[in-house]
Formats: C-alpha cells, sequence, structure tokens
C-alpha cells in the first residue's frame, strides 16, 4: 500500500515556484539575461549576492546568481551562461514559458552592512559581474550612503564583456571610477589589455576606508587577494562570492562543501576573514 | 516504559502476527550474506544476522525517491511517497545511525520528505548476537543503544526481554498476547548482555574516542596517508553507499513519454565519486582521489561533528567490508593518524 501523502511536516524544501520568463536578452555569444517573476505575484526579496535555484521542467534545476537590484520589484533578473544540461535548457526557453524558482538562498554582499559609509571597489571576472551587478545598482541606487565607488571589470576578450550600455554609463557617471581589461584584445580594442589584477593598483584603493567585494572565476581570487594584500587591506573587508555544485541549495545534499562550510548557507558569499587558510576555499 | 518476556519459541507466532497487521522489514539470509528485506513469514526473521549489506537507511531514504511531479504547464506538485513499515530487527549501532539522520534532515531545514517517512517508520531494535568480522561500534559508542527505538529486544538465554518505550511500541508488543513482566533476573542478565557487547562488538579498536577525532583531523590534513590510500582507491563510491551515516544526494529529472509531465527525484551521491564535486563548464573542484578521499572523512570525522554534533560513523564497519581496494577502514585510518601526529 502505497499512498501519496500531503506535507504536513512543514514547508517542502523542494518545491519550486511557478514562475515566468518576461524577456530575454542576448549578452554575448554565451551570455543571456533573463527578467522574470514569479506566478504568485510576490516579490522575491532577494539581496545582492544570493541566488535562486532555477528549473527548466524536465531537463533540471541549476543555481543561478541574482543580477538585478532588490530595488527592482516588478521583476528579477538571470544571467545565464550556457554551458550545462540544465542552463543550455534556460536559453532554449521562450518569452512567456515557465520556469520553475526556489529562493532565494544563501549570503549576501553587506550593502547594508559594513558597506555603508565606506568606499565601495567591486572587482568583477568575467560572468563574475552577474551577481555584483544586483549589488553596483544597489550602491548606484542609493549612492549617498556609500564613499568612492570603484568598479573593476576583466573579461578574457571584448567578446565576453556583458551590458554594454550598463559599462558605458559606469564609465561616463563622475561619481564612480570604472576601469577594464581584457586578457587579449583585438584589433579594435582601444583599452586595456592584461588580467584583472592589472587594474588594481591604478584603482587607488585607500586601504583604510575600503570594503573590496570579488566575484569572478576561482583562478581570479588566487591573484585578487594577493594583490590586495599587497595594499594590505584587512581580511575582513574582502568579500567574495565563491561558486560549487549545488543540487538541493539548502545545506542537505552534501555537494557545495568547502571544507566545513557550506557554499549554499554560509556562501556564497563569504568575508574573506572566515575562509583565510581554509584548503578547498580560494 | 513497558518491559516484558517473551520466551524464544513465541517470537515467531508473534512476528507472524505483526506481518499480518504490518508491512515489515527484517534481516534475512540471502546468497551467504544478510539483507533487510519485507517479511512473508516469520522464518525468515534472521535476528541472529551479522551485518546486513545495505544498513536500513535505505527504508528512510530511499537509494530513489520521487520529490515532486512537474508538467510544463500545470506547475509543481510535492510527492512523498510514504507508507507505515515496521523495521524489525534493526542492531543499536543501525539505530544510532537513524538518530543521527533525524538530527541532520531535522536541523536548520526541516525536509519534509525524510521527517514524513520518518513519522511512518516503527523501529524494532535487536542488541546483536553475533558480531560481524569488522564491526567496531562500541568504539563509536553505538554498541548499545537506550533511545531511538520503539522496541528492544535482547535475548537472554531462551527469552528475549522486551523493552517499549513508545506508544507505537505498545502497540506492536499487545499483538504478542499476554506476556509476563521482566523480572529482576532477566533485567540483569540483559545488563550483562549489554556489558558483553562492548567486548564483542570492538573486533578492532580505535585507538582514540570519537569526540577526540576532530581534533585529530584537525592536525592531520596534510599527512601522506591520504595519498597513499587514494591511489588505491577506484572512486567506487562502495563505501558511501554502504554507510548508515552517509546522507549526500543528487537531484535528477525524468521525463514522461509525453514530454510534458515528468518527475524529479533524488537519488544517493557520494563525495568519493569523481564527479561529486563537478560543476558545468568542466572545473572539478575536487578533481584529485586524494582530495574526495580526505574529504570522506573530514565531512564525518569533523564537519558534521562541528555543524549537527554527532561524528557520522557509527562502527558498523560496512565500509571496510565493501571496499575494493582494502582502504577504506575508518579504524586504520585513524589509528595510523594517530601514530604521528
Amino acid at each position: 500500500m502505497t499512498v501519496q501523502a500531503t506535507i504536513e511536516t512543514g514547508a517542502d524544501l523542494y518545491l519550486p515556484q511557478p514562475a515566468t520568463l518576461l524577456s530575454k536578452t542576448v549578452l554575448t555569444a554565451t551570455e543571456m539575461l533573463l527578467q522574470m517573476r514569479l506566478d504568485s505575484g510576490q516579490e522575491l526579496h532577494h539581496m545582492p549576492g544570493q541566488f535562486v535555484e532555477v528549473t527548466v521542467p524536465g531537463v533540471g534545476e541549476a543555481p543561478i546568481s541574482l543580477s538585478s537590484s532588490p530595488d527592482e520589484t516588478e521583476y528579477f533578473e538571470l544571467v545565464v551562461r550556457r554551458c550545462g544540461r540544465v542552463s543550455s535548457g534556460i536559453h532554449a526557453c521562450r518569452t512567456g514559458e515557465k520556469l520553475g524558482i526556489r529562493g532565494p538562498f544563501g549570503t549576501h554582499f553587506p550593502v547594508d552592512g559594513v558597506m555603508k559609509g565606506r568606499d565601495v571597489v567591486f572587482v568583477a571576472g568575467g560572468l563574475g559581474l552577474a551577481p555584483l551587478r544586483s549589488a553596483i545598482h544597489y550602491v548606484l541606487n542609493h549612492r549617498g550612503d556609500y564613499g568612492a565607488v570603484t568598479i573593476l571589470y576583466g573579461t578574457k576578450s571584448p567578446f565576453e564583456r556583458m551590458f554594454l550600455d550598463e559599462l558605458d554609463d559606469w564609465s561616463r557617471r563622475p561619481d564612480v571610477k570604472f576601469l577594464e581589461t581584457v586578457d587579449r584584445g583585438d584589433v579594435g580594442w582601444r583599452g586595456e589589455v592584461g588580467v584583472i589584477t592589472k587594474l588594481i593598483p591604478q584603482a587607488k584603493i585607500d586601504p583604510a576606508k575600503s570594503v573590496v567585494v570579488c566575484c569572478g572565476p576561482p583562478i581570479m581570487y588566487k591573484f585578487v587577494v594577493v594583490s590586495l594584500y599587497a595594499l594590505e587591506i584587512p581580511d575582513q573587508n574582502i568579500w567574495v562570492s565563491l561558486e560549487r555544485r549545488m543540487k538541493c541549495g539548502v545545506g542537505k545534499c552534501g555537494h557545495c562543501q568547502i571544507n566545513g562550510l557550506y557554499a549554499c548557507m554560509d556562501g556564497p558569499v563569504f568575508n574573506y576573514a572566515d575562509i583565510v587558510g581554509m584548503p578547498e576555499a580560494i | 516504559m513497558i518491559t516484558k518476556k517473551l520466551g524464544v519459541s513465541r517470537l515467531a507466532d508473534w512476528v507472524g502476527t505483526l506481518i499480518q497487521h504490518h508491512q515489515v522489514y527484517g534481516p534475512q539470509a540471502r546468497d551467504g550474506r544478510f539483507v533487510y528485506d519485507s517479511l512473508a513469514s516469520p522464518k525468515q526473521l534472521r535476528l541472529d544476522h551479522d551485518v546486513t549489506v545495505l544498513p536500513p537507511r535505505k527504508y528512510l531514504m530511499p537509494p530513489r525517491e520521487v520529490l515532486l511531479k512537474y508538467s510544463r504547464e500545470g506547475g509543481f506538485q510535492p510527492v512523498i511517497d510514504s507508507s507505515p513499515l515496521v523495521l524489525f530487527g534493526v542492531h543499536p549501532y543501525d539505530v544510532a545511525a537513524i538518530i543521527q539522520m533525524d538530527r541532520y534532515f531535522t536541523q536548520d531545514n526541516p525536509d519534509a520528505h525524510y521527517l514524513e517517512r520518518r513519522k511512518n517508520v516503527t523501529i524494532v531494535a535487536c542488541d546483536v548476537q553475533n558480531a560481524s568480522e569488522n564491526v567496531f561500534a562500541a568504539c563509536m559508542g553505538s554498541a548499545t543503544v537506550r533511545e531511538g527505538y520503539d522496541l528492544l529486544l535482547t535475548l537472554v538465554g531462551q527469552t528475549y526481554v522486551v523493552e517499549s518505550r513508545t506508544p507505537a511500541g505498545d502497540a506492536l508488543l499487545a499483538l504478542a498476547g499476554e506476556l509476563e513482566d521482566a523480572d529482576p533476573v532477566s533485567l540483569g542478565r540483559r545488563e550483562q548482555v549489554w556489558e558483553d557487547a562492548q567486548k564483542l562488538l570492538r573486533r578492532q579498536n580505535l585507538g582514540t574516542v570519537p569526540s577526540e577525532l576532530p581534533h585529530l583531523l584537525d592536525r592531520t590534513y596534510d599527512h601522506p596517508l591520504w595519498r597513499q590510500k587514494a591511489d588505491q582507491c577506484f572512486s567506487c563510491g562502495s563505501c558511501v553507499m554502504v554507510c548508515p551515516s552517509c546522507f549526500c544526494f543528487d537531484v535528477q529529472d525524468d521525463v514522461g513519454w509525453d514530454l510534458n509531465s515528468g518527475t524529479r527525484r533524488r537519488q544517493w551521491d557520494g563525495c568519493l565519486l569523481s564527479e561529486f564535486a563537478l560543476v558545468a563548464g568542466g572545473h572539478n573542484f575536487r578533481k584529485q582521489r586524494e582530495q574526495r578521499y580526505r574529504h570522506r572523512f573530514y565531512r564525518k570525522g569533523k564537519y558534521l561533528s562541528e555543524r549537527c554534533g554527532f561524528v557520522a560513523c557509527v562502527g558498523c564497519g560496512r565500509c571496510v567490508g565493501a571496499c575494493t581496494s582494502g582502504i577504506a577502514n575508518p579504524v586504520e585510518v585513524y589509528n595510523a593518524l594517530l601514530e604521528v601526529s
């Protein structure tokens, strides 16, 4: 005898909420910006740096960072790189199609905490701009709450640059210092060439007043942290967002462990002081 | 708490009655080993088993479990596929592992799928009569248990002392008919069985106490032993699949024939498997066997201890027998680490 029970034991951790894909915008050859809304009409109530688990029915579920500011209440945005089964499934979805959302999950950048009143330095490597964009929008929406704002952005090549209008806007704003570089230029590229650490000395970061927020590929952190050390920025003023394989998003499936920490619950945003010396972190 | 005496000769009748009223699973012999399976007849039940191939975890967290149904237009419906069952003859170390699992799935974010299943399970524990060759439960504090079960059976001579701790246990015991209360003599003999269990379930000897393991691991992360052992690891995951204290899972979708609806399931996964920490795009956060091999010990011996307050090893010794390379033995690993640190 097998019965299909209803859930009396509390909310079902694994049950997605239906959501609708409002629009798709091509950002690069592999990155797509999705605008979505929960079908319940409720806001997501996320903070910059948090992520959601996105379901493509029949394909699967994957963790994706939120890329829009919490100030956007009509929709939320995700940047999805096409590189696996689920992300390819997301790219194949049409506007109006139904997806599933769980979350928001995880820790967030301290936009309402230690970043306030301080100089803020964003260090974005490649797709790392996606989660940082949420924090950047938030900080720029509440510009008066923060000191100097610096955005450092590095990509492999000019083709991988995302949000070109926004990059242009940031580079023109008098209240933002925007510096970018590409690992390899091309004939049309007039900007800086080299890895992102090249920008750090140029940024003229005041170690006493700054909070540095980083997101990028695993290899980037090794070098960025060394550069920040050279400037004597204290560990507790450095924040990083770490990616790991995730299934459940709620601390049960065991996949996202970074030594004793869970990227899904203790992260993805970590204070560097909490992970320094942890062999699996960086 | 009710404690009764049940003559060995009456056990079969009682189990027969239980089978008529409940779905009962218990240890039975198969191909020279023991497995948990559903009992069709009391004759199948082997309370003298030493250890089962898989722990009873498979009834609380099945190897594959549907979490939800979906349709492309209609959204998501939760599925909890669970019905009442009795686990009969669970050894104390496996009860200890279920206690750990209860804490793991209740703490922080309660897991409704696990908890709903758990509510439906009545546990009839049974003190160990024959020890398996690799057991070290006595070193892990799980040679005997005093909680986590509904009924506990202890064989003393030709009699079982049957203790009920819960109303569900009382209800099962009532099906045995009129029973005498346990007398001081049989209770005294039961105490002796428990004392003997501390020797019986120590076929291997851990050179320290479980609470010291996190500290031991604190100072041995870079020990050459991890590499030496891992060099012989096939990354087959056998050690974690047979473990009563391994809870990690993968989640996958299945599509129905109509290509419109389907199910999402979770299934056992293991940190020894090469793709456990692999992300889309190809980066593997534990690419080296050594990293995965070490992680198993740290997860169980240190990380879960810090997070949930228990060392996720109950000393059943199943991993020792399951490992094709003979490298999974926790006692061997911990004792070797103790020697040099």
